[in-house]
């Protein structure tokens, strides 16, 4: 029954989607446009927003929780819940098993977005009424788009008769603590990115782009972005962990398709940040704002439509396909539309000096384009080419890996610069001691690197100098402007933490591809094998019972220099559900490098012997703890002062001050 | 002119648009051979019935259908009586490939010899085609799957169309269905024979 | 298993203490106490491929090339029986001495270029290959043309008086903070 009033729930909240998208925005058009509509119903509709975006998330979070519910309770007379769960699932996995399919996504996609959207009404008191409309509006529209997507062709509320004995189990592969977490932080930063969207389209309709805006856009598209930089990470880190043979990005079609939103999101980002300050390149924020959502509605159109093969992806329909590509083509396009038409009276900006953080700002968008577009192009080729009859290719990590670090190494680049340099007008001259000195620093460091790990070439010390560079270069303005007097915003703090963290990265990326190493072994009880210093030895295999499977054991004991260290305990299972066998890797993570190791097959030979793969992996806990380090970042900026006091601290212009205002003497206050 | 600047993304978006909606109609999992109007490659297996061996040579001067097929192949089960039917229906001679028919769950206990792989396989094979139907000439046993990997199979079942000078015209992935023979095969075999 | 044991019954120890006078003995004993104290020395596993380097090799071929039959995955970690055969098929050829190019080209021949991971450079993937770089030049290009069109723009125009509507409505907008 509860089943059936979730259901039920979910059809209101699209009727009440459909208020909240259309009501408010005809609140807004003025008399000129209605002239029947009398002035009180106009403003009441432009007050429904606010009450008609909390009764949608209500309603939606009401279907949410009754298939929860389901779930839970082992509801096998729902088709969706015998697809994807058991009896025997471990609590959390039941929970979490809700978002383990297509439907069920995609329910927990409306779910946050009407979470996103009672936080700007909620949030937004500070804003006028007719910007709030605008905004809720737009989001209603989405709401309303996504409701009838599930309620069409993507009902999880489905029942089946007779109901199941059993289900039929949650995939192994997603059984696991990675699961329960990553899909909905990735979809908090894809969902998070229509607000920028919101705020972009509800400019355009008012025909008026100003730094206020700027300001009012930025917190939520920090959040979204730093939301969307821990899914990717957790993504990441669950199949490095979860896979069993130490890779942790694959170029996928499925990865591409967050990564792109996250590369144009940070772009945006920085374009907002000089909408803000300067009140220049407003077209080509509103234009990143339309991007950034545009490729989440991409990467959703290319999992769910079967028209690229990804280990990712849900089982395809055409009929889904279909929708969302119009859907698809009715929100990009009709966005576009209006940017061509309404973008070139929102008004020019000023002008922008040669040298400038302006320039430096406008580098980065263009070079996070390119990178996105590089991205783009190697996804969608093979759809290209096949669709124009001329055969199947394919394009892998090869393409990928060759394509997109020459972008992003010049990119990297420009952080530090970029970071230094004064609005407005500046010289090179002024921030070169802050450029040579970490300039100086990385270089022995990167030097120190390779020698403790004892080979180089060009490209490592050339990419452990760009990492540790930044990172230098962020140290030392930190601990400059910590000596001068005066409160810190969170800007500042976010900035500095979101590059020190991306260097961090970009030094784990090097040091991990050249530096690991990886030995395929057979090894019976009692043999060894070593890797730099360390020296793993079979001590012996058991078999052990888990809730929901049976496995094979083994113990490796692991000395460094002879002192034993660690035990680890990779293991082979076999879920009681399915016929493939998971393997679960035994991990140690060091600050400085992790040991891997994965248990193979039972080989035939005289003595019993096992296929073990070994794993030296140097630098890999730095692309975790960069990923932290950026998602505090991004935290921190969104939580800045200035934004939670709405218009009051225009004036005082606390925090965010660029590095260089507080470092150089002479700087003037932009 | 600084106008139509702010229409190039939407332009650009209506491209991709374009290619997204034909995407949906292709399966990006199926491989179109590189090997058609090709020779077909040569091989010389043992045949299912005899110990005489089968080369694709044997078969020049005339059109011939060749089947990859095996029997633990669910797919294969599905398509087999429209083989059966075809091959009465229409005369054209259809080759099978018994495919990798000794799989690794075969050789748990202990490894097989080469002989006895090829014993049992024939006898499997034989019980299959006596419960289904058998269509075939003529079937060759490929063991190890190198025939196969030679003419592209990465699934089974597969099928081909071979001409009289021994060239590949036609491959088709998947099981077969009545219409494709009928509307695809049949009108191509003619061409072909005729061509002759 | 007992090292001790295991050294014993190596066949040459055993030659050599049948074959050999006494005067051997130390030499017995120091190998024999050799491998009493280095308890590494016995149980080094064994790589698992036949032949490592031709093993790696095989596998940086793998990496590069695509399991068919699988859901986006690359030849070198794929379990499909296919990709198995496949990379068997390689290191048969590999042992054959073949090139990379060569073992590359054998299974486009069979398979297409779908089983490239990495296109080939030739006029259908020019786009692919030269489109990133081609938008990073017009980019920059586009960005300097910019700057410099807004500077020549600057030069000719100093910053705009506010006229008096505008300044009327500077002070409503800094008295109450709030407007529509």
């Amino acid at each position: 029954m509860l089943v059936e009033l979730g259901h039920f729930a979910l059809m209101l909240a699209l009727m009440v989607a459909l208020i909240q998208g259309v009501l408010p925005l005809l609140g807004t058009l003025g008399a000129a446009r209605l002239p029947w509509i009398p002035l009180s119903l106009r403003w009441g509709w432009l007050h429904m927003a606010r009450a008609s975006t909390f009764l949608q998330w209500a309603l939606v979070s009401f279907a949410f929780f009754a298939l929860e519910w389901a779930f839970l309770h082992n509801d096998f007379s729902v088709a969706y819940v015998v697809q994807h769960s058991n009896s025997l699932l471990p609590r959390p996995y039941q929970f979490a098993a809700l978002w383990g399919g297509h439907e069920g996504s995609l329910l927990l996609w409306v779910f946050l977005l009407g979470f996103w959207s009672s936080a700007v009404a909620f949030f937004s008191r500070s804003l006028p009424l007719s910007m709030v409309a605008r905004v809720l509006g737009v989001m209603g529209l989405i709401s309303f788009g996504f409701l009838c997507f599930i309620l069409t062709t993507s009902d999880p509320f489905v029942r089946v008769f007779p109901p199941a004995m059993e289900g039929r189990d949650l995939n192994p592969l997603l059984q696991d603590p990675g699961l329960v977490i990553h899909p909905p932080m990735l979809y908090m930063g894809y969902v998070g990115m229509s607000v920028a969207f919101a705020f972009a389209i509800a400019a355009l309709l008012a025909g008026r782009l100003d730094a206020a805006w700027a300001r009012w856009s930025r917190p939520w598209t920090v959040i979204a972005w730093t939301f969307l930089s821990l899914g990717i990470g957790l993504g990441s880190w669950w199949a490095y962990y979860e896979l069993g043979w130490g890779g942790w990005w694959f170029w996928d079609p499925v990865e591409n398709a967050s990564l792109m939103p996250w590369l144009v999101g940070t772009a945006l980002i920085h374009s907002l940040m000089v909408t803000e300050k300067r009140g220049t390149f407003k077209a080509w924020t509103v234009l990143l704002a339309i991007a950034a959502f545009s490729l989440s509605l991409l990467g959703t159109f290319l999992v769910r439509s079967g028209v690229l093969t990804s280990v990712h992806a849900f089982a395809s329909d055409p009929a889904r396909g279909i929708f969302i590509l119009v859907f698809l083509a009715l929100v990009v396009g009709s966005s576009l539309t209006l940017f061509a038409w309404r973008a070139p009276q929102v008004g020019e900006g000023g002008f922008v000096n040669l040298v400038s953080r302006e320039t430096f700002l406008l580098t980065n968008s263009i070079l996070m384009c390119v990178a996105t577009l590089a991205v783009l192009l190697g996804t969608l080729y093979p759809l290209v080419i096949d669709a124009l009859g001329q055969g199947k290719l394919s394009v892998g990590p090869p393409y990928f890996n060759l394509v997109f670090a020459p972008i992003m190494v010049p990119l990297i680049f420009i952080m530090v610069p970029g970071s230094l340099l004064r609005w407005r007008e500046a010289k090179i001259a002024d921030i070169l001691p802050y450029l040579w000195v970490p300039g100086l620093g990385a270089a022995v460091v990167s030097a120190g690197l390779c020698f403790w790990m004892g080979s180089w070439s060009w490209g490592v010390l050339g990419g452990f100098w760009l990492g540790a560079w930044v990172a230098l270069a962020g140290v030392q303005q930190m601990v400059l402007r910590l000596k001068r007097p005066g409160r810190i915003g969170g800007s500042f703090w976010g900035m500095q933490l979101a590059h020190l963290g991306l260097a961090i990265v970009v030094m784990g990326v090097t040091g991990v591809k050249s530096f690991e190493v990886e030995r395929d072994v057979r090894m019976g009880i009692g043999d060894e094998v070593q890797i730099q210093a360390y020296t793993f030895r079979l001590l012996g295999m058991q078999d052990v019972k888990g809730p929901n499977y049976e496995a094979v054991r083994a113990r490796v004991q692991v000395l460094k220099n002879g002192q034993e260290v660690k035990t680890m305990l990779p293991e082979k299972r076999r879920y009681y559900s399915s016929a493939m066998p998971m393997t679960e890797a035994a991990i140690d993570s060091g600050v400085l490098q992790d040991l891997y190791v994965s248990l193979g097959d039972a080989l035939q030979g005289d003595t019993p012997q096992w296929s073990m793969r070994v794993y030296y992996k140097p630098f890999v806990p730095w692309l975790w703890a960069g990923v932290l380090v950026m998602v505090l970042g991004g935290f921190l900026a969104a939580l800045d002062r200035r934004y939670r006091m709405g218009y009051a601290t225009e004036s005082q212009g606390e925090g965010g001050e660029t590095a260089a205002a507080s470092l150089t003497p002479h700087a003037t206050r932009a | 002119m600084k106008r139509r600047f702010f229409l190039i993304p939407l332009v650009l978006f209506l491209g991709l648009l374009i290619f997204l909606a034909l995407g949906l109609r292709h399966d990006p999992r199926e491989i179109p051979s590189p090997l058609i109007n090709k020779a077909a490659p040569a091989f010389d297996l043992p045949t299912l019935s005899s110990d005489q061996h089968f080369k694709p040579s044997d078969y020049l001067g005339r059109v011939w259908m060749f089947n990859v097929w095996a029997t633990w192949c669910v797919a294969c089960q599905a398509e087999h009586p429209v083989l059966v039917a075809f091959a009465k229906s229409s005369g054209l001679p259809i080759v099978g490939l018994s495919y990798k028919e000794i799989q690794p769950q075969d050789e748990e206990k202990a490894p097989l010899s080469f002989e006895a792989k090829l014993t049992l396989a024939r006898l499997r094979s034989r019980v299959w085609l006596g419960r289904h139907g058998d269509p075939y000439q003529l079937s060759v046993l490929d063991l190890d799957g190198k025939v196969g990997i030679d003419y592209g199979v990465y699934g089974v079942p597969e099928t081909y169309l071979i001409d009289p000078e021994g060239v590949i015209r036609y491959k088709h992935i998947g099981p077969m269905s009545s219409e494709i023979l009928a509307n695809e095969v049949l009108p191509l075999a003619r061409t072909l024979q005729k061509g002759s | 298993m007992n090292i001790f044991a295991r050294t014993m019954n190596t066949p040459w120890l055993v030659k050599k203490a049948q074959t050999h006078s006494p005067c051997l003995a130390p030499l017995w004993v120091l190998v024999v106490w050799c491998c009493l104290i280095t308890p590494g020395w016995a149980g080094q596993a064994q790589p698992l491929a036949q032949d490592p380097v031709l093993e790696q090799r095989m596998v940086d071929i793998a990496q590069e090339l695509r399991c068919l039959v699988c859901q986006n995955e690359s030849l070198a970690s794929s379990h499909a029986d296919l990709a198995e055969d496949l990379r068997r098929e390689v290191r048969t050829l590999l042992q054959q001495g073949k090139s990379d190019e060569d073992i590359k080209a054998y299974l486009v021949a069979r398979y297409g270029d779908f089983v490239l991971y990495r296109p080939q450079v030739k006029p259908m993937t020019w786009v692919l290959w030269f489109g990133p770089l081609v938008a990073m030049l017009l980019g920059i290009i586009g960005l300097v043309v910019y700057l410099k069109r807004g500077q020549s723009k600057a030069a000719q125009a100093g910053p705009q008086p506010l006229s008096e509507a505008e300044r009327a409505r500077l002070d409503v907008l800094m008295k109450d903070g709030r407007g529509l």
